[in-house]
């Protein structure tokens, strides 16, 4: 046999849907309310919880930079997977097009999140 | 080119008709919401890297009426995206074998839930005691 078979990159793919879905499941509600509920209108969490050398703290800390990477980075590969696969549903074929701008737009999100945290620091 | 105009059928509104379908589109659609308040959360990365002046102009700007009804819509959003990506849990996931009987679909979206739940509060307990 002289003929290689081509590998699929779906499984990447789905890797990151299920990574990000799972991850969001988990703690999105939480940061929603947080970040645009309880912060916002004071209610809850003790003033001056998001002020901003507590945030840059928390974005410098290792663990602080890994979770805000993976939400952003992760949430945003699985929306893209899952918008890319719904176009069908309203009959749009989707085709390299619609691959690229659905992943396109996760790729910047992970590029831009990736570089800014770097350029934070540890 | 061809004057064939074959008929093709329209797919307006297919999934209206069967409320299976339904709840599809609406637990399909949870990933828009999340990718908005993905947005909103990266918007703020880049500003908590301008600077000082431009983290508390984000900060501001979250408090304005518009963003916490939107942020409301968001939450209702998320919370729904949690509770049927659980849901679908069992079909997605390999089944559990528990004591040789394959474990119930409820019973692993059950547990799904209350670790979500958990999750969630911790992540809130952790805010808390950076705050403090």
């Amino acid at each position: 046999m002289t003929k290689i078979l081509k590998r699929s990159n779906a499984p990447i793919f789905w890797g990151l849907f299920g990574a990000g879905g799972m991850l969001s499941a988990l703690f999105v509600p939480m940061m929603v309310f947080i970040t645009g509920i309880a912060i916002p209108l004071g209610f809850l969490l003790p003033a001056g919880t998001m002020s901003y050398p507590k945030m840059l703290a928390f974005a410098q800390n290792f663990i602080g930079k890994g979770f805000i990477f993976a939400i952003i980075s992760l949430s945003l590969w699985f929306a893209a997977h899952r918008v890319y696969h719904s176009l069908h549903e309203f009959g749009i074929h989707a085709g390299t097009g619609a691959k690229l701008l659905c992943y396109g737009i996760a790729l910047a999100g992970t590029v831009v999140s990736a570089s800014v945290l770097l350029r934070i620091g540890f | 080119m061809s004057k064939r105009k074959p008929y093709v059928r329209s797919m307006d509104g297919w999934w209206k008709k069967n409320p299976y379908f339904v709840e599809y589109m609406i637990h399909e659609s949870t990933a828009l919401f999340v990718a908005a308040y993905v947005f909103i959360l990266l918007v703020g990365v880049v500003r908590l890297g301008q600077g000082e002046a431009a983290w508390n102009a984000w900060l501001e700007a979250l408090k304005s009426p518009l963003s916490v009804v939107c942020h409301l819509v968001l939450l209702a959003g998320a919370v729904y995206h949690t509770y049927s990506w659980f849901k679908i849990l069992p079909i997605t996931m390999p089944p559990v074998i528990v004591g040789g009987k394959k474990l119930a679909p409820e019973v692993l979206t059950g547990t799904a839930l209350v670790v979500a739940a958990a999750a969630g509060l911790a992540l809130l307990a952790l805010v808390w005691r950076i705050a403090l």
